[in-house]
């Protein structure tokens, strides 16, 4: 079992570790709604060390990563983050993954935990026409911590000292701390406003440390992966695994928007417009149960009799107070308010297509 | 941990409180609701529903996921707790009061024997840490 250099830290806040991806991380520390609603309502710190991290460098470093990625990269500013999918030859995801262009020759990756490997190998393979590209898997090196919540700005700023208002959403910048460099970019995966820091391994647990002692009195808690996977579930942020794997295209999820077929050749490219031209047998919607019972990954949704698609992803949000959920269902289904069933133990329940996200942080980011 | 003195317990932490000659209240322990956290669905069986002694007969969900309840005793549902079916928090809250499951008519008495006492529940169950 692999462990985060924040491991000790888990055991010592008294986290409940469970096995994710072969990592030891912590499900939750207290219990996953009061985790939750301390994001929503104040800020939480969650330890993100398991994310694989790739750095890429090289004279033609931007267009490789153009090249495999359905985002359009090109178009970023230097110091600016993008949320894309990879794709294979026949549009399937990959992986979803962050891109950040420090600037055109130098960009870092950040990838799914259990996709790390494969992601690499599959980078490295599509880079021969791309040479010299040098590409280090960062991720033993360097620890990352996100830091979620209306506060996290306020808390950030007062703790270490540095006006964040320049930082706008999907930016990041470099900053000294404790003699050493970190990078924080105003990115997450809660719905919230928030940040992510990146750390030499060796300081994670010190700055870990600082930020949750000097923010505890105002109600920062630490938050495991619980309630990282119903914030994202309520921010419809999709999971990897779960909502997405190799046989689905971006089109099909509600993600399409992060394909730009007007950005010129890439990865996937032909399969996504032979597919969006033919039309797309089923789309994934957010849906609400309307009768009792929590939707989970993998039940089956139907139209009296007939199986009309899947669940991806489902749970009980603690924000809204709603059993909700993601799915796919065949297209002529998917509109608001569509009433459907899902098959939950050999019985039936209601559901009904509604619009997503399922909750909306009500305080954006300052700027 | 609380384990009420005046109770019948099963391995996978159920309990069984006997009421009348052949009547008996069932729910789950105050370590289960411990371990499960959060406890944001229950389901119920019907009444009249035949159940077995350790066989799945109710389902409660955490956040996370969906736990089978086993019968610590065969019988017959008599009445159930449509209360906790509402506000399932209840089971969190009073695992052996207002948290209760359901009402059953036991077909065999004798069943109680192969439960556990409080002292066997206490020691013997394997509570893991």
């Amino acid at each position: 079992m692999k462990k985060t250099p924040l491991y000790d830290t888990h055991l010592k806040l008294n986290g409940t570790m469970v096995s994710f991806h072969d990592y030891s991380m912590p499900l939750h520390y207290s219990s996953i709604i009061n985790e939750h609603l301390c994001v929503r309502e104040n800020a939480g710190l969650f330890d993100v060390s398991h994310m694989g991290r790739f750095e890429i460098s090289g004279d033609k470093a931007l267009p490789f990563i153009q090249h495999v990625i359905t985002n359009n990269v090109v178009r970023l500013a230097d110091k600016q983050a993008l949320y894309t999918p990879l794709c294979n030859e026949q549009g399937g995801i990959i992986d979803d993954i962050l891109v950040y262009k420090w600037h055109d020759k130098s960009l870092m990756l950040v990838v799914n935990c259990g996709n790390r490997e494969k992601d690499f190998l599959w980078l490295q393979k599509q880079a021969t026409n791309y040479q010299p590209l040098e590409m280090k898997d960062v991720t033993d090196y360097v620890s990352l911590i996100s830091f979620q919540g209306p506060l996290s700005c306020r808390m950030l700023e007062a703790t270490l000292s540095y006006k964040l208002d320049h930082l706008r959403r999907f930016s990041f910048d470099n900053f000294l701390w404790n003699d050493t460099r970190i990078v924080i970019s105003r990115t997450g995966y809660t719905g919230e406003d928030g940040f992510e820091i990146f750390v030499n391994a060796k300081q994670a647990v010190k700055l870990w440390d600082l930020l949750l002692e000097k923010n505890k009195q105002n109600g920062l808690n630490p938050i495991g992966l619980g309630a990282r996977d119903t914030l994202r579930l309520e921010a419809c942020l999709l999971l990897y695994g779960n909502d997405m794997d190799e046989t689905i295209t971006p089109l099909e999820t509600i993600i399409g928007w992060t394909v730009k077929f007007d950005k010129g050749d890439f990865i996937g490219r032909e399969a996504l417009s032979r597919q969006k031209e033919k039309g797309i047998g089923r789309k994934m919607v957010g849906f609400e149960m309307t009768d009792r019972g929590i939707p989970r990954h993998g039940y089956p949704v139907l139209k009296g009799n007939e199986s009309v698609g899947k669940v991806t992803s489902g749970s009980f949000s603690p924000s809204t107070h709603k059993n909700v959920g993601l799915c796919f269902i065949k297209t002529q289904y998917a509109k608001t308010g569509e009433a459907f069933q899902i098959q939950i133990r050999n019985n039936n329940y209601n559901a009904r297509v509604v619009k997503i996200p399922f909750y909306r942080s009500i305080k954006k980011e300052g700027k | 941990m609380n384990i009420p003195n005046e109770l019948f317990y099963t391995k996978t932490h159920e309990w069984a409180k006997k009421i009348g000659p052949r009547e008996a209240v069932v729910g789950i322990t105050d370590y289960a609701q411990k371990q499960l956290k959060d406890i944001v669905f229950v389901e119920l069986p019907s009444i009249g529903k035949e159940v077995k002694m350790g066989a799945p007969c109710a389902v409660v969900e955490s956040v996370k996921a969906a736990y089978d309840i086993y019968s610590p005793l065969s019988g017959k549902v008599t009445k159930i707790n449509q209360k906790v079916q509402e506000e399932p928090q209840l089971v969190n809250e009073d695992p052996y009061g207002e948290g209760w499951f359901f009402h059953m008519e036991i077909s065999d008495p004798n069943e109680f024997n192969k439960l556990l006492n409080p002292g066997q529940y206490e020691t013997g169950a394997g509570f893991e840490h």
